[in-house]
């Protein structure tokens, strides 16, 4: 007889107010393979995950895991059963080491106390089997994101895991770790762990997967092998439409400058230059990309742009005027907007209703504010408005932001910079997340943005996006600009070997 | 959607009950019959006089919360608000003693200087946070200690009239600068309370206190700024917040009306500030910010319950039952209104999905 699959989801039915969220889903795992599930934003990935990880109860269907059907509770069940999950956005204190966010809520102990030492031994033995490089003292907050994720998956491991679930693991890796991050998950299945992971990115799900489960609109619309498909037949069975690409090269970049940026440096206060003397221009109807491998300073760069830092050395000037000293505030308002890298963190507030998400970094001007009031009539139909033109898929504008899929969470703040129409726009990352459909709309009123003439400064971890959209294109290497690069002559391996400093040895 | 107001009415309740029976269980212990001992209360609680009595004593734990709950919405814990309204009522209360305006002009000047002495006072805690990095819990505990030696020196030495009474006060208050008594209102509508007990125009101060919080956190700018940075900090940040000065702004804000909470007794009934003077007013604005839930109708539901528990203890003592069961209701009820709000939200927002799943149903059949 057939050994019985790792997981086995019959008829998963979970309705949330005003949307299904999944209806009817079938989900086989065989023991060993590396599954993967790909669908559009909303169509009930995370959901179906949250599911097998007992953090959400299915109104209807079964579950079954290593041939049992079972009802699982609450993660603590899933967990007890082998089966660990890194969430789409990751969870770890900024305030304890690295030690301390893994051992955090499954402490071992010998006699009443936590037993840092043997959690140690044991961190450092998984992270060599499995290629996890990490150090156990660093603290949450200075961990790169790459790491983070190492982090998040060793918490797993640790816990046991045999079944792992990475939610969106790839979406803010840059290609070098992305490779990293597969040579784990190779050597973990080769281990006997069985590895279930999301992903929008059809490339790495070909090049990794086993098999695949395609989800569309809260269904199962099939389940192929990789070998039967290409990208392009996955793109169509996922949305039914071609596989879009970000090329652009009719120019629109004009002699104005929006965005003059001159010597910017920010030293630490141990003394540790983390921007070096950066300058640049950004000119009106211009995309000027930034490169880098995360962690080389691109968030302070953003931070400082904004005024949420303060710069140590440089200035700045927007349409010709000085503001350098502005507070951050007076930049939003004349005309600095920003997609920031981690939604979560700096983009959204969960907890509250969608029309005040909108209203987010544009609370004091029209049509959010009217004086020293809030619009609420205004706010509201502008977020109709955003929800319509950007596709984000909601009940309405009072659902809180976390009823929001990830991509559409993405989407709505996306649409909120874009709308306010801002001389310059900081975008971070601004696909991440997000499914490839809604990614060619996001480029499409990218370009449409830089053709009316917007400034744009992006950041992104995605190659093929930057060299696509780019008019300039820089790279970031330890706080400093090292390169310039004409993106029409760039291949995302050549721009890998500059990101990773690489391609500057050599030359010098 | 009545939902939305289910809740806040539901939840209370509950732990309402609860607290009375947990009260209950404890009165048993010290062989009082609980239903005899609830049915004096709420006899005696519910005449005319006792009803005057509750609305009064309910007033300043209301403007007590009002100062809490603004520091609440941004994560602000102040537990200063007593030393605030501490420091503030001996110095407006002298300051009302020793000039002579017309009653419009006088009033003001006594509420202007409790509010300004407040603000400072809140100012402090709030400078404190963001130069030095202080955290506002220690520096307003510390500053309450402060303010009630401060309020005695100042008092002994500077704000009180000689006099051959026990306590040491400050000059009386003249008629202009007294708040009117609402009893010829009452006695319009046919209320005529025994000599002794009179509704305080200080009620209107309040009301107009709970619309300005409402229209502040709610309505203006500030308030999403306010209540952007107690969400999500680092958004509210990138959104073009000024973290410092949102923290001093807010503790200046609630440091002002903190330094209302004692004006209701100075303008409305001792005419100056004696060293007797009511305390623990501002801590317990914070069980009745708790209790309504920052809310400002909530707030003041929260108010006249704990106003009503104040008054109705009272008869305890007479039926030789101690009165500190009351402290305990009181606080089994703010700690089980907290808890039962969190489970009937959860019951409630199962039930809306159940139905919402019908609808959508339906809906998904359709499209
Ligand atoms: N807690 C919730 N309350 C209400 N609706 C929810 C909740 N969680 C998810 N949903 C809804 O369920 C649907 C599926 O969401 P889910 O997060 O599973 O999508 P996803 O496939 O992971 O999308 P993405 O690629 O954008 O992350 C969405 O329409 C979402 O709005
Ligand atoms: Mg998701």
């Amino acid at each position: 007889m057939d050994q019985a699959p790792a997981v086995e989801l019959r008829g998963i039915t979970k309705r949330y107010p005003g949307v299904i969220a999944n209806q009817g889903v079938e989900l086989t795992v065989m023991l060993g393979d590396v599954h993967a599930v790909v669908g559009e934003n909303g169509a009930g990935k995370s959901t179906l995950m949250k599911t097998l990880y007992g953090m959400v109860q299915p109104d209807e269907g079964s579950i079954k895991v290593n041939g049992e059907e079972l009802k699982l509770k609450s993660p603590k069940d899933a967990i007890d059963l082998g089966i660990g999950m890194v969430h789409q956005h990751f969870m770890l204190a900024d305030n304890l080491t690295v030690l301390e966010n893994i051992v955090l809520g499954s402490e071992p102990t010998s006699r009443m106390q936590i037993d840092f030492a043997g959690a140690r031994k044991r961190i450092l033995e998984l992270g060599d089997t499995y290629g996890l490089v990490l150090d156990p003292d660093t603290l949450g907050e200075n961990l790169s994101v790459g790491e983070r994720q190492r982090v998040e998956i060793i918490k797993v491991l640790f816990r046991g895991a045999k079944i792992l679930i990475l939610d969106e693991p790839t979406a803010v890796l840059v290609p070098q770790e992305v490779e990293e991050l597969f040579g784990s998950i190779q050597e973990l299945t080769d281990e006997g762990h069985t590895v279930i992971f999301i992903s929008h990115k059809l490339d790495e799900v070909l090049a990794i997967s086993d098999q695949i489960t395609v989800m569309r609109g809260g269904r199962t619309v099939g389940s192929v092998s990789p070998d039967e498909v290409d990208a392009k037949q996955l793109a169509e069975l996922m949305i039914g439409s071609e596989l879009p690409s970000p090329e652009t090269r009719e120019s629109t970049v004009t002699e104005v400058v929006a965005l003059h940026v001159r010597n910017l440096g920010i030293t630490d206060p141990t003394g540790r230059a983390v921007l070096d003397d950066i300058s640049f221009d950004i000119h009106e109807g211009e995309i000027v990309g930034v490169a880098g491998v995360e962690g080389n300073g691109q968030a302070q760069l953003v931070d400082a742009l904004l005024g949420i830092v303060p710069i140590t050395t440089g200035s700045l000037e927007l349409a010709g005027k000085d503001i350098t000293g502005w507070p951050s505030r007076e930049r939003r308002e004349r005309g600095i907007g920003l997609i920031p890298e981690d939604r979560h963190r700096q983009g959204l507030l969960l907890p509250s209703p969608l029309w005040e998400n909108a209203a987010l970094g544009h609370q004091t001007v029209e049509p959010y504010a009217t004086g020293l009031w809030i619009d609420r009539a205004g706010a509201r139909k502008q977020t109709a408005e955003i929800i319509e033109t950007y596709n984000v898929k909601t009940p309405g504008v009072d659902v809180p932001a976390t009823a929001l899929s990830g991509g559409n969470q993405q989407k709505l703040v996306v649409g909120r910079e874009i709308m306010a129409d801002p001389e310059v726009l900081v975008a971070a990352q601004p696909t991440r997340g997000i499914d490839i459909g809604a990614q060619a709309d996001i480029w499409e009123e990218l370009k449409k943005a830089r053709a009316s003439g917007m400034g744009i400064l992006l950041l992104s971890a995605d190659l093929e996006e930057l060299i696509g959209l780019s008019d300039t294109l820089h790279v970031i290497f330890r706080g400093k600009f090292v390169a310039e690069l004409d993106p029409k002559q760039l291949t995302p391996e050549i721009l890998g070997s500059y990101m990773t400093g690489a391609a500057l040895d050599e030359a010098s | 959607m009545n939902n939305k107001w289910l809740v806040p009415i539901v939840a209370p309740a509950v732990a309402l009950v609860f607290a009375f029976a947990v009260a209950a269980l404890a009165l048993l212990l010290v062989d009082v019959n609980p239903l005899d001992a609830y049915q004096s209360m709420w006899e005696f609680g519910t005449t005319t006089e006792s009803l005057i009595s509750t609305v009064t004593r309910a007033l300043p734990l209301y403007v007590s919360a009002l100062a809490v709950a603004v520091g609440f919405k941004m994560g602000l814990f102040n537990i200063g608000v007593e030393g605030q309204y501490l420091i503030a009522a001996p110095i407006a209360a002298w300051v009302g003693g020793v000039v002579d305006l017309p009653a419009p002009l006088h009033i003001g000047l006594v509420l202007v200087t409790a509010i300004t002495v407040g603000a400072i006072w809140g100012w402090i805690p709030g400078e404190l946070k963001v130069r030095r990095g202080v955290h506002e819990v220690i520096s307003t505990i510390m500053l309450n200690f402060i303010a009630i030696g401060l309020g005695a020196y100042l008092l002994i030495n500077f704000l009180q009239e000689e006099s051959d009474s026990l306590t040491v006060a400050t000059p009386l208050i003249g008629d202009s600068g007294r708040l009117p008594s609402l009893n010829p209102v009452l006695e319009f509508f046919g209320i005529e309370p025994r000599a002794g007990f009179e509704l305080g125009s200080f009620l209107f101060i309040a009301i107009i206190l709970g619309v300005i919080f409402h229209l502040l956190v709610t309505r203006s700018r500030f308030g999403f700024d306010l209540r952007a940075s107690g969400v999500n900090a680092p958004a509210a940040r990138a959104s073009g917040v000024d973290p410092n000065k949102m923290i001093v702004r807010t503790m200046v804000i609630s440091g002002a009306i903190a330094g209302l909470v004692g004006m209701e007794r100075v303008l409305g009934f001792f005419h100056q500030y004696t060293s007797d003077f009511p305390r623990l007013l501002g801590f317990n604005g914070i069980a009745v910010a708790l209790l309504g839930r920052n809310h400002p109708v909530g707030m003041a539901f929260g108010a006249l319950l704990f106003g009503f528990m104040d008054r109705s203890a009272l008869i305890l003592d007479l039926e030789g039952v101690p009165r500190e069961i009351v402290t305990i209701i009181q606080g089994i009820v703010v700690l089980a209104v907290v808890i039962a709000y969190e489970v009937i939200a959860r019951i409630l927002q199962r039930r809306a999905v159940k139905a919402a799943a019908a609808a959508t149903g339906e809906l998904a059949e359709a499209t």
